[in-house]
């Protein structure tokens, strides 16, 4: 190969312009552009011709028409302006042809036709600047429009033939409801007659601006006249909503149609007296509201209804809305680590758009964009933040940890409030974490690391068992697991997955959760005392109900949660009725407040002691409907693996136990304290003792019964004195074995006085000795059900000496009263809880 | 929580000496009350007295964890520092390197630290001293051990490892199942 040899030396002539030297081609314009240059475009011949054409047509058609209204003109003085009004449109839109006016109308357009001469020529003139202008810059397309207004105005009539032939369309619409509609119209041409005459007086003395303004305030008037009348009408006839039918509703057609559906409803809702559809009730509208919702939201309609009960309708709405929209993503700003502003600039700078979360907060940090993943930065794996929901950080706040305090977090995983809680106590004191999944406490050993929290001690426990491992903390916070209500835009398969199954579920572990909780606190504790209840759930079962069971439960208050904002707790709910003092409690929705729906509420225990459920009057009824449920509950939850059928056959003997706790608040008052340990326990006594006489017993039973029942009412408050005796005694049990023996004794001798002294009387002590008996004689099984209550080893021996003296006391005790404790003792069976114990107690009766 | 050996009393000592030398006595002798290392499934935990006593209280089945989880003995009964005691080791470490943002994520995600990511060192390093990682801002990333003394580092190619990875806070998202 090799390259040619330069023969030419340098004289080679270039072919073409080379590859890369193309040139660019003349630009080419389109021919408009081009053909502007010479001016108007002149008409073919052809073109010309048809123009011709067109406009003789219409000249003939123009005249035609008018011969035919002069020929009606005679007849119809009335229509008169009208017809004028229509040829006088003809003849406009026909611009600048002369030949509109013809001799035939001269009569009658004479005082006319200089006027519209005039703004003929005006507008003509208009025209041909338009023309020029035509280039299309804005100024001439205003001048346009602006000289189509003067034409407007300028043309008297014309003003009141648009507008009557406006009011002219509509009256003709509305015809057939008004019959008073034509006189009016009538009017109004009347009107317009009496213009032109003023209009012809006046012509000398005013300028045309002046008459356009003139006309202009005219036309101005009846516009807002006809716009008052179109308006009453409206509203007269407004928004009739129209229920939909029976095929409507099961053929729904589009989302928006449902939407629009539920706009309507809930405004009918809003002003139901005036807006109701003749022969509806309020119930079929909120049952199509139901329905609709369920439908546009897609919840169920169980948790809809229950929805739908917590909130105004109004409020319904807003609530739905806002639980389709995610919560912004907040940061809580680790203060073992970091200040807020140091760390707000660090994520700044990797290009994090954020904000301070609020005032009430020092911690917290709203991101509205990044464009690094949050939860992946340097600075969160170092420790410095945790993602973390705004409404999260409220339970903490009112909890308020002091330093050196041992805290418990009850339910911690994944340790965001835990975490949070350490911060705040700045590392000192004590911290437990417990979670009662074990591989969600990995999270929180995750978080603590990460974050640097080293007074921690997490720990894996059922939380209703947490009493027994430790007690006697200052501060207690309880974040109860929950249906997740308030958090449906983080998981929306609440809406449909959730029914009274699971809101039950839940109630009842939180119940026992709260009270496990408040078993942990310390009320003796010099700074705290305090227990913290929260949920991320918005159903008043989940909340206020709890806390109103735990205040009926335990020695505990409420007290303001120190958040100054969120809406009070409830105080009546339905058919619940709670304790005033729950207002101190504190709501957060997500459509109110911007964060999830959440509660908070903050417990102080005044005392260790746990007291016996007392019955006051009002809570009988409240009970009735508690306690099967609960029943119910436990039973289920400990046969979660069980079938349907053996749920089934539970329920029999549910519904058992629920009659007997029926009449348990009256039984519960005579009885002493921890009547609870005592029962299962007389009821074994006396069967071993007088098992021939129990047929003979139980007949007895039924006839006496309702005479005991008077004397106890009339007794109550002997009764009382002597209980609160008793919860001195228990107390007092655990300080000292040795007073207590003595205490017992002397209360014993005191019923036996009482015994001897009043026959009425003698029921009530006798039960009371016996009741006694039976605590001693069975304290294992007590200890075994009631954990809470505190017997200790000591007590126990005690009341294994103070036994035998009761025996021999006991030996006095009639037949018939141990009839009547028999009697109760079957009752108060149906209170335990415990399935064994109801079992074996049934195998007794069975056997006796 | 049991006391540990007397065997691995001093393995721990002595892998703790390696990070932050004379400072292990700071992390015993402590103004704020008395702290001490002890042992659960092979892990050490360190924790104040106070705590520990009331660690005591929980069943060792149901204990997760208490106080600062330090590291694990291997069943070859070796001594190995997990991340988590990176709270105690950083503010003793007298050895630090510093990374330049660029070589940041890369530590982050378990990589040794190269030359060219040095941004900074502790002057007379020793080769295999254990040091702790730091970002231009003075953020513990992590520690491990120096591949080069200082005086090496100088002239190495800008690819040679200069600081081999041990454990960086990228494991607490990357293996958070396994951090205790």
């Amino acid at each position: 190969m090799g390259r040619k040899a330069k023969f030419t030396d340098g004289t080679k002539v270039k072919k073409g312009p080379g590859r890369k030297a193309r040139k660019q081609a003349d630009p080419v314009f389109r021919k408009e552009l081009l053909e502007t240059d010479e001016g108007p475009k002149k008409m073919s011949h052809r073109q010309k011709q048809r123009a011709a054409r067109r406009a003789k047509k219409k000249t003939e058609l123009i005249e035609k028409k008018k011969a035919l209204k002069q020929a009606k003109k005679g007849v119809l003085s009335a229509q008169k302006p009208e017809t004028k009004d229509d040829t006088e449109k003809i003849s406009e839109s026909e611009d600048d042809s002369p030949k509109a006016f013809t001799d035939d109308n001269k009569e009658w357009l004479k005082p006319r036709k200089k006027l519209s001469k005039q703004v003929k020529n005006k507008s003509s003139s208009d025209g041909e600047s338009d023309d020029e202008d035509m280039s299309g810059s804005d100024d001439g397309q205003k001048n346009k429009k602006t000289s189509s207004e003067n034409y407007k105005v300028g043309t008297l009539d014309d003003l009141f033939d648009d507008s009557d032939k406006e009011t002219d369309d509509e009256l003709s619409a509305e015809d057939k409801d008004t019959s008073a509609t034509p006189g009016t119209k009538m009017d109004y041409d009347s009107d317009s007659s009496q213009d032109e005459d003023n209009d012809k007086n006046d012509d000398d003395d005013l300028l045309p601006i002046e008459k356009a303004n003139i006309i202009l305030k005219k036309k101005q008037k009846l516009q807002s006249k006809l716009a008052d009348e179109e308006m009453q009408l409206n509203i007269a006839k407004q928004d009739v909503f129209a229920f939909p039918t029976e095929e409507e509703m099961q053929n729904p057609t589009s989302l928006q149609d449902v939407h629009q559906r539920i706009k309507d409803v809930v405004a009918v809702l809003t002003d139901f007296s005036r807006l109701k559809e003749e022969g509806r009730s309020r119930c079929e509208y909120t049952d199509l509201l139901l329905k609709d919702l369920c439908i546009y939201y897609s919840y169920n309609e169980f948790f809809m209804e229950v929805l739908m009960q917590i909130f105004p309708v109004q409020e319904l709405i807003e609530f739905l809305e806002a639980s389709e929209v995610q919560r912004p993503v907040t940061l809580r700003t680790n203060s073992l680590k970091t200040r807020r502003r140091d760390l707000a600039q660090a994520l700044i700078n990797r290009g994090v758009n954020l904000d301070p979360v609020g005032k009430w907060s020092k911690v917290g940090l709203v991101v509205y964009s990044s464009t690094v993943p949050i939860g992946a930065t340097p600075e969160y794996l170092a420790g410095h933040y945790i993602i973390q929901g705004a409404s999260s950080f409220l339970p903490v706040m009112a909890l308020a940890p002091q330093e050196n305090e041992r805290v418990l977090d009850m339910c911690a995983a994944p340790g965001g409030k835990a975490s949070h809680i350490a911060a705040i106590m700045k590392n000192t004191g004590s911290l437990f974490a417990n979670d009662a999944n074990k591989e969600r406490t990995k999270a929180i050993v995750g978080n603590f690391h990460r974050l640097g929290v080293v007074n921690s001690v997490i720990c894996n426990y059922d939380g209703r068992q947490f009493p027994d491992v430790i007690k006697g903390f200052d501060r207690v916070l309880l974040d109860a697991p929950c249906t997740g209500t308030g958090v449906i835009a983080k998981d929306p398969s609440v809406k449909t997955t959730k029914d009274q199954k699971d809101i039950q579920r839940c109630f009842n572990l939180q119940r026992q959760l709260l009270l496990a909780a408040i078993d942990c606190c310390n009320a003796k504790s010099s700074t705290g005392g305090y227990i913290v209840y929260s949920t991320c759930s918005i159903l008043p079962e989940e909340n206020e109900w709890v806390v109103n069971y735990a205040l009926k439960r335990r020695n505990v208050k409420l007290v303001p949660t120190g958040l100054d904002f969120g809406t009070e707790g409830f105080i009546k709910y339905r058919h619940h009725r709670f304790h005033p003092s729950l207002k101190l409690s504190r709501r957060f929705y997500p459509h109110a407040h911007n964060m999830d729906g959440f509660f908070v509420a903050k417990l102080k225990k005044f005392s260790n002691v746990i007291p016996e459920p007392m019955k006051d009057e009002d809570d009988e009824l409240e009970e009735n409907t508690e306690t099967p449920k609960e029943n119910g509950h436990v039973d289920i939850e400990l046969e979660s693996k069980g079938d349907v059928k053996q749920i089934a056959t539970k329920i029999s003997p549910e519904i058992k136990n629920d009659n007997h706790t029926k009449k348990r608040p009256a039984l519960s008052q005579e009885s002493a304290p921890s009547n609870k340990k005592k029962k299962p326990n007389q009821l074994i006594n006396i069967k071993s003792g007088a098992k021939s006489t129990e047929t003979k017993m139980e007949n007895a039973e039924t006839s006496t019964s309702g005479k005991n029942k008077k004397k106890r009412n009339k007794k109550k408050s002997k009764q009382r004195l002597q209980e609160s005796q008793s919860d001195v005694k228990t107390v007092s049990g655990d300080l000292s074995s040795s007073n207590k023996i003595s205490k017992d004794v002397n209360s014993l001798t005191e019923e036996k006085v009482s015994l001897s002294k009043v026959e009425s009387k003698n029921s009530n002590a006798l039960a009371k000795s016996e009741l006694d008996k039976g605590k001693v004689i069975t304290k294992r099984n007590k200890k075994k059900k009631n954990k809470n209550q505190h017997n200790d080893k000591q007590e126990n021996q005690a009341r294994t000496d103070i036994k035998k003296i009761k025996d021999n006391v006991a030996m006095d005790v009639s037949k018939k009263i141990k009839k009547k404790q028999k009697k109760k003792n079957k009752k108060q069976i149906g209170k335990l809880h415990n399935n064994k114990e109801k079992a074996k107690l049934q195998r007794k009766k069975h056997a006796a | 929580m049991k006391v540990l050996s007397e065997e691995r009393t001093r393995l721990l000592f002595e892998k703790l000496t390696k990070y932050i030398g004379v400072n292990v006595k700071l992390l015993i002798d402590r103004p704020d009350g008395t702290y001490c290392f002890r042992e659960k499934k092979d892990r050490v935990y360190y924790l104040s007295e106070r705590l520990l006593h009331l660690a005591q209280t929980v069943k060792p089945d149901n204990l997760i964890s208490a106080g600062t989880c330090f590291g694990k003995f291997t069943k070859t009964n070796k001594f190995r520092l997990h991340i988590t005691a990176l709270t105690y080791l950083a503010p003793y470490a007298p050895h630090k390197i510093w990374v330049k943002p660029s070589a940041e994520q890369q530590f982050l995600y378990g990589h040794h630290v190269n030359k060219s990511g040095l941004g900074r060192i502790t002057e007379n390093t020793p080769k295999h001293q254990g040091v702790v990682i730091y970002s231009m801002g003075d953020l513990p990333l992590g520690f491990g051990v120096a591949a080069k003394s200082t005086a090496e580092c100088r002239h190495a190619d800008p690819l040679a490892t200069v600081a081999f990875h041990q454990a960086d806070i990228g494991e607490y998202i990357r293996s958070e199942e396994t951090l205790t």
